[in-house]
């Protein structure tokens, strides 16, 4: 159960546990300015962003399950990460202290930050210990999650992006809409413009060609890699076993960021740590597979503190709570940090298709997203809370779930939030609405009478037997689809009635002579 | 077999058509239809929407009505109920019930189907002698498909239909729209997936778009009436039991 705390309060050491900390409100971006309904109405209207997405989420879960389908062991490959996700969660804090000591072992300094705030006040101090005033990142849903860019340009440092797709949204003043292609709701017309508007020097007659673009985007980050002393990284995996980080990417401005820079400061969430070296292999076929259909993905860096002439010479390696021991703690909501951020979900979800990754308000949209915001910022209030829209926007399909390659059953816990939320929420009208239902319900004569009543909408139906409006809250519903009146009867009247009576007698004998050769029960 | 047949709260009050057809196909089969009389609703709406206290009545009236040793199976015309049957009346009796609620939650669910479920699985009957002269397209409902993972068998039941031209929806895993509270909460999304959903079924040229859900059938029918697409929307139970002595007349005052 979550406890919400309010607006930037902080609790009080008084000796007890307390309920683990979520992320502070009105940091980082773990949360939007307007319920997901409303905020879904904009990319709802907007035709070329739908077009963008869609096409683009076509091709994804296309490619993803041709290759998840090559794979003999796919569903045992799940069950194995499901497996060492579960073994995980439950002695996370044992396997961190091991992380932290290996890492320290082999020359890397360990950070532990209790929430955003924290982790980006940790990164600005060890940047400004180098003497440097810019970074270049690799892409990191962490430091996206606690807003390290902007924390950072307020304390003077410059953040370079230098994943194709965060630089094309950083240098739009855009936000990520997808947790794997940033920019997916942009086609290449729109990328063009924007290069041609914010990248110095760049030739002003580049054209629309895919390789054209990455050209010019290269050129700009060379100079960055070249140039830049300090790198901040994300991590898809920490090996507690032997302190090794590993990211994996396609372009190769990991590699370059990874390498090159004499400082490289990590910010992992504390859920990606796994046990074992050996426990990559479920995962390295996993990720890529999932993520962007590929068998393997381009560049998988790994690298274990520090070696001496080798890469940076000084390693840091920032751990971030911001919720998830919050997250840990519900028996089952600590499923939802199963998720290794391959973004599957996201591309066969119905509702993220239509509506795009800004309606959702967070760092992390999708199906995952609508149940790790929550999880790690909380739901506040009674409900005007945008985060607590989140666990209503999906139609709870089940695509996310059997996409998902280490098996969360996502639309199991959106409905559990779903109930915390009502829980936490006190009297609403809908929970006196759902009450009032199910007190009708459980009386099978009120249930009865009120199929009766219900009969009566018929005079309200028009000549074709629909109801074409209908009062708030169903208006929504009628703007676009017709209601059928209530028949004139109902299934258990008619059956009541001699003529059901007589059916059911009739149809009875016609399937009397065959009594013999229908199959009884097994 | 006896068979205790639960009629869903919504296809008891709005889509009785679904329901007799249903009974009177498990009776012509041979069959003895009975009808717990108290029976209302699984609560599947309120557990959806996020309430599990409220719906712990309907779930113990559920596992009491159907909970009698004599009926060997309890079969419905609704992937959407007999996945709440089966996934969530555990989980409400769990979390509020007594252990009596907890035992006869988990003896009804035993013996709990979904119609092509049953029809399939249990009784092993592909062609149930159904006549049906139209062209048909089959949309398989989220909970069917992934709750129930019914798979093939609705259409297993409907390429074994006399006279039927069925036409294979494309897209056909996509989801409706529907979603229970989904649609009037997220009104405008659930439209923008149910406008795809229609394209698709008017691509086809079906006559009748079909399905295992009167829920999601009211969705995709009320959708295809606004544009007043001609396309019909018909229960699978609705084609299954219609016959050549029988038929299922395809004009507005079969509805």
């Amino acid at each position: 159960m979550s406890s919400p705390t309010g607006p930037s309060t902080r609790n009080t050491f008084l000796g007890m546990p307390a309920v683990p900390p979520r992320s502070p409100y009105g940091t980082g971006h773990l949360r939007g300015e307007r319920a997901f309904p409303e905020a879904a109405q904009d990319e709802l209207g907007n035709e070329q962003l739908r077009r963008n997405l869609g096409r683009a989420t076509h091709s994804i879960r296309a490619k993803r399950l041709a290759l998840t389908g090559e794979l003999p062991d796919w569903e045992q490959l799940r069950d194995a990460g499901s497996a060492i996700k579960t073994d995980t969660m439950n002695r996370l804090p044992e396997l961190l202290e091991q992380l932290e000591q290996k890492v320290t072992e082999h020359g890397g300094t360990v950070h532990w930050a209790r929430d955003g705030v924290e982790a980006n006040e940790i990164v600005a101090r060890l940047v400004k210990n180098t003497g440097s005033d810019e970074v270049i990142k690799v892409k990191s849903m962490a430091t996206q999650e606690t807003g390290l860019n902007e924390h950072l340009a307020s304390e003077g440092i410059t953040a370079h992006e230098t994943d194709l797709a965060e630089l094309i949204v950083q240098l739009a003043d855009d936000r990520p809409s997808h947790i794997l292609v940033p920019a997916i709701h942009r086609n290449r017309d729109e990328i063009r413009e924007i290069f041609l508007k914010e990248i110095p020097g760049i030739d002003p007659g580049l054209d629309t060609v895919p390789a054209h673009l990455a050209a010019a985007a290269r050129a700009y980050l060379r100079e960055k890699f070249m140039t830049t002393r300090v790198a901040v990284s994300g991590a898809n995996f920490g090996i507690a076993e032997t302190g090794t980080l590993s990211v994996v990417e396609s372009e190769g401005n990991g590699r370059m960021c990874l390498t090159l820079p004499e400082t490289l400061i990590t910010v992992m969430g504390i859920e990606k740590v796994l046990p074992r070296f050996q426990d990559l292999e479920v995962f390295l076929q996993l990720l890529p597979r999932s993520s962007t259909g590929e068998r393997m993905n381009p560049y998988t860096s790994m690298w274990t503190g520090v070696t001496p002439g080798d890469g940076p010479q000084d390693f840091h390696l920032v751990l971030l709570d911001n919720g998830r021991t919050a997250a840990l703690a519900d028996r089952i909501g600590r499923e939802a940090l199963h998720c290794i951020r391959c973004s599957a979900c996201l591309n066969v979800c119905p509702v993220y298709e239509r509506t795009g990754g800004h309606a959702y308000g967070s760092t992390y949209p999708g199906p995952i997203g609508a149940v790790l915001t929550p999880q790690l910022a909380g739901m506040h209030g009674a409900g005007d809370d945008p985060n607590s829209s989140l666990p209503y926007a999906s139609s709870l399909c089940g695509a996310c779930f059997d996409a998902c390659p280490v098996k969360i059953d996502i639309p199991s816990l959106l409905v559990e939030l779903r109930h915390q939320h009502t829980e936490e929420s006190g009297s609403t009208a809908e929970g006196l609405a759902m009450k009032a239902a199910a007190a009708v319900m459980k009386r099978p004569k009120l249930f009865t009478a009120a199929q009766k009543a219900a009969g009566l909408g018929r005079v309200l139906a028009g000549r074709d037997g629909t109801l074409s409006r209908l009062p708030a809250p169903f208006d929504g519903w009628s703007d676009s689809r017709d209601t059928p009146a209530p028949p004139k009867q109902s299934f258990r009247s008619w059956l009541a009635s001699p003529e059901g009576a007589a059916t059911m007698r009739a149809a009875a004998a016609e399937g009397a002579p065959h009594t013999d050769d229908a199959p009884e029960a097994p | 077999m006896r068979i205790g047949l639960f009629a869903t709260c919504l296809g008891d009050t709005l889509f009785p058509e679904a329901v007799k057809s249903t009974a009177v196909l498990l009776a012509r089969l041979g069959h003895d239809v009975v009808f717990p009389p108290e029976q209302t609703c699984c609560g599947q709406m309120h557990v959806n929407t996020g309430y599990q206290r409220e719906p712990v009545p309907l779930v113990r009236n559920f596992a009491e009505q159907f909970g009698d040793p004599s009926i060997e199976a309890v079969v419905m015309p609704s992937g959407s109920c007999a996945g709440s049957v089966r996934h969530q009346h555990e989980i409400v009796a769990e979390r509020y019930g007594d252990a009596a609620l907890r035992t006869g939650v988990a003896a009804v669910k035993a013996k709990t189907y979904e119609l092509s479920e049953f029809l399939v699985d249990v009784l092993d009957a592909a062609d149930v002698g159904a006549y049906f002269p139209h062209r048909v397209t089959y949309h398989p409902t989220c909970h069917s498909l992934r709750m129930l993972r019914v798979g093939e068998k609705p259409l297993r039941l409907l390429r074994a239909v006399d006279g039927i031209d069925l036409v294979e929806l494309p897209e056909a895993d996509a989801c409706c729209g529907f979603g229970g509270t989904f649609a009037v909460k997220n009104a405008a999304t659930s439209s923008a997936m149910l406008r795809d959903k229609m394209d698709h079924i008017t691509g086809t040229g079906a006559d009748v778009c079909t399905a295992g859900d009167s829920s999601c059938l009211m969705h995709i029918g009320g959708g295809l009436s606004r544009i007043r697409s001609g396309t019909r929307t018909l229960h699978l139970a609705q084609i299954l039991a219609a016959t050549r002595t029988s038929p299922h007349v395809l004009t507005e005052a079969a509805r």
